[in-house]
């Protein structure tokens, strides 16, 4: 190295060292001590011990519950995500066609994004109240009886994912980014080619923002591994009504993650809850590996 | 054309349509919160109470140590936004702008913890805090930040890409250490840049849930949503209050949403397209 290169070098090392000291200390060490009490028995209290890979046979062996809670994240994911991107193209699209007002339409759409989810999971709790919640007023006006919601196991998935879709709003934005750079061109030579609407949309808009629509695809996956705090919030203890018990009716909302926190935080089952993140790993890098495998349809533009 | 104006015609109905299903849970807190029990149990609601009650914001604000979790929050979400801006601009600096030797191999490292399940690590990351005897502080909540967030980092990189080289080159040559060029030409040229980071991280501190129902065990040191989700689910039917506690939580963001509203944007865009 010369002179110069060893003083990059040095500095860069220097400006990264916050980045450097907290991904070894919160990323890295965690990873390998993670993996550790995944083999391990482990309440806190007392040193881990070490019993093998008695977590991961119990866990996909003998838990009367984990197949109920993948099952639960992979209908949040297979339903949820599927129609929130079709929700939030539908008004990106809305919003692209040189409207007035746009700014304001943006704004109602958008706004509940913004909003703390702890207290969109109690607003939710309440407009979805299948008594004097303002979901059931609406479909009294329209002459149809309001499902239990959140008290109904049948309920109670599609009532997160229609709260859910209220917050839409960010994938909106990035969608309609993504419109906006669509080549207008593009659409201008369709048009006297005599395309339709369907045609025009089919073969230039979806081709054009396809790689919009894999990576909101792949965060809304991500995300729905993930998805915890509202489904914590509006079926765990939540009032009497609800049993006080976490996961629902009949344990109808007990996703993934909530399962895990529960076996970590609340009867402090370390070790287990560790092999649970692992074994909850492996399957979205899965499920991500089979949506790249599967990405034949994305079209990157070449780089201008 | 009358096809033309006709397909107007639907897509204003079908925005104004939406737009009314998307603002009628705001309308729905807010009537809810003006509402006396006895006005909030009655079928069909009414969608327009009158006489108004303001009483559930005071008692929102006695019942509820309301103003103890406020004072908690803002000190986490100040704290976690100075600790933001400071680490993800030093090491968006070092990732755009210094030529080092696996610079990159370091900046696709931090891209591929993202992908990472933060149920990994949250169980070794609480056996250190509480290692060092740390629970039920505030900081388990603000030192992770002051070590860099990857998407601000990735944020502010992208954006320091965006000024020319030349800039930083010409300092250089004329004998500038790296911390003048930082501190005196990037950060100033990125002003839009830095505001979308205090806006996300500050809006993220506020809204975050896990964290302090991981960590934080006192009442008196309970953030808003800890806070107020704790007290729902004791007094579950005081509709009336809560929703006036919901909207006394939700309406600082709001706020900030319309005085930054472009920043917001901005960094929804550049999270998703250039991502």
């Amino acid at each position: 190295m010369t002179r110069q290169e060893r003083l990059h070098f040095k500095n860069g090392l220097l400006f990264a060292s916050p980045w450097i000291l907290g991904f070894c200390i919160f990323t890295l060490g965690p990873i390998v001590a993670s993996f550790y009490y995944s083999l391990c028995s482990y309440n806190v209290v007392r040193e881990p011990i070490f019993i093998g890979l008695e977590n991961y046979r119990i866990l996909l062996f003998e838990d009367p519950h984990f197949l109920k809670t993948l099952y639960n994240t992979l209908y949040m994911m297979v339903f949820g995500v599927p129609l929130s991107l079709v929700l939030a193209f539908s008004l990106a699209a809305l919003l692209n066609t040189d409207v007035r007002f746009l700014s304001f339409f943006r704004t109602v759409f958008y706004l509940p994004s913004v909003v703390p989810v702890v207290a969109v999971a109690i607003l939710w709790v309440w407009i979805l109240n299948p008594e004097y919640g303002c979901i059931n007023a609406l479909l009294a006006t329209l002459g149809v009886n309001s499902p239990g919601w959140l008290t109904d196991p049948a309920w109670s998935k599609p009532a997160l994912i229609l709260t859910n879709l209220w917050g839409v709003g960010n994938i909106m934005i990035i969608f309609l980014a993504g419109l906006q750079q669509v080549p207008q061109s593009l659409h201008e030579a369709a048009l006297v080619d005599g395309a339709n609407r369907l045609q025009r949309l089919w073969n230039i808009t979806l081709p054009c923002i396809s790689p919009v629509i894999f990576f909101n695809l792949i965060m809304g996956v991500i995300a729905s591994f993930q998805y915890f705090t509202q489904v914590y919030i509006m079926t765990t203890g939540i009032s009497p009504e609800y049993g006080g018990r976490a996961g629902g009716p009949e344990g109808s909302t007990l996703v993934y993650a909530l399962y895990l926190y529960q076996h970590a935080f609340q009867h402090f089952q370390m070790g287990y809850a560790s092999a649970m993140a692992w074994i909850l790993f492996l399957i979205s890098l899965a499920v991500i590996y089979v949506i790249l495998k599967t990405s034949g349809w994305v079209h990157y533009a070449e780089e201008r | 054309m009358p096809r033309k104006s006709n397909d107007r015609t639907w897509i204003y109905a079908a925005l104004f349509a939406g737009s009314f299903l998307f603002f009628l849970p705001f309308w729905w807190m807010v009537i809810s919160s003006l509402k006396t029990n006895h006005q909030i149990f009655t079928f069909p609601p009414d969608w327009f109470p009158w006489p108004i009650r303001w009483r559930n914001y005071l008692e929102a604000l006695t019942f509820i140590p309301f103003l103890r979790y406020l004072w908690n929050t803002l000190i986490i979400s100040a704290a976690n936004t100075l600790g933001n801006v400071l680490s993800a601009s030093l090491v968006a600096y070092s990732f755009s702008r210094i030529p080092w030797r696996g610079r990159d191999a370091c900046f696709y490292l931090m891209l591929a913890t993202m992908l990472l399940p933060p149920q990994v690590t949250m169980i070794p990351v609480f056996v250190i805090f509480r290692t060092l005897r740390l629970i039920d502080t505030f900081a388990p909540l603000i030192v992770p930040s002051f070590l860099g967030t990857s998407f601000f980092i990735f944020l502010l990189r992208q954006f320091f890409r965006g000024i020319p080289e030349a800039l930083s080159e010409a300092a250089r040559i004329d004998g500038c250490s790296e911390w003048q060029i930082y501190a005196r030409i990037m950060m100033p040229l990125s002003i839009t840049g830095l505001v979308t980071v205090v806006v996300f991280s500050f809006l993220w501190s506020w809204v975050d849930y896990l964290n302090p129902l991981i960590y934080l065990q006192s009442p008196e040191k309970f953030t808003l949503s800890l806070g107020l989700q704790q007290f729902q689910s004791s007094h579950a039917l005081e509709w009336g209050m809560l929703m006036a506690a919901s909207t006394l939580m939700v309406l600082p963001v709001v706020v900030l949403f319309f005085i930054a509203q472009r920043a917001f944007i901005r960094g929804i865009i550049t999270g998703g397209l250039k991502g």
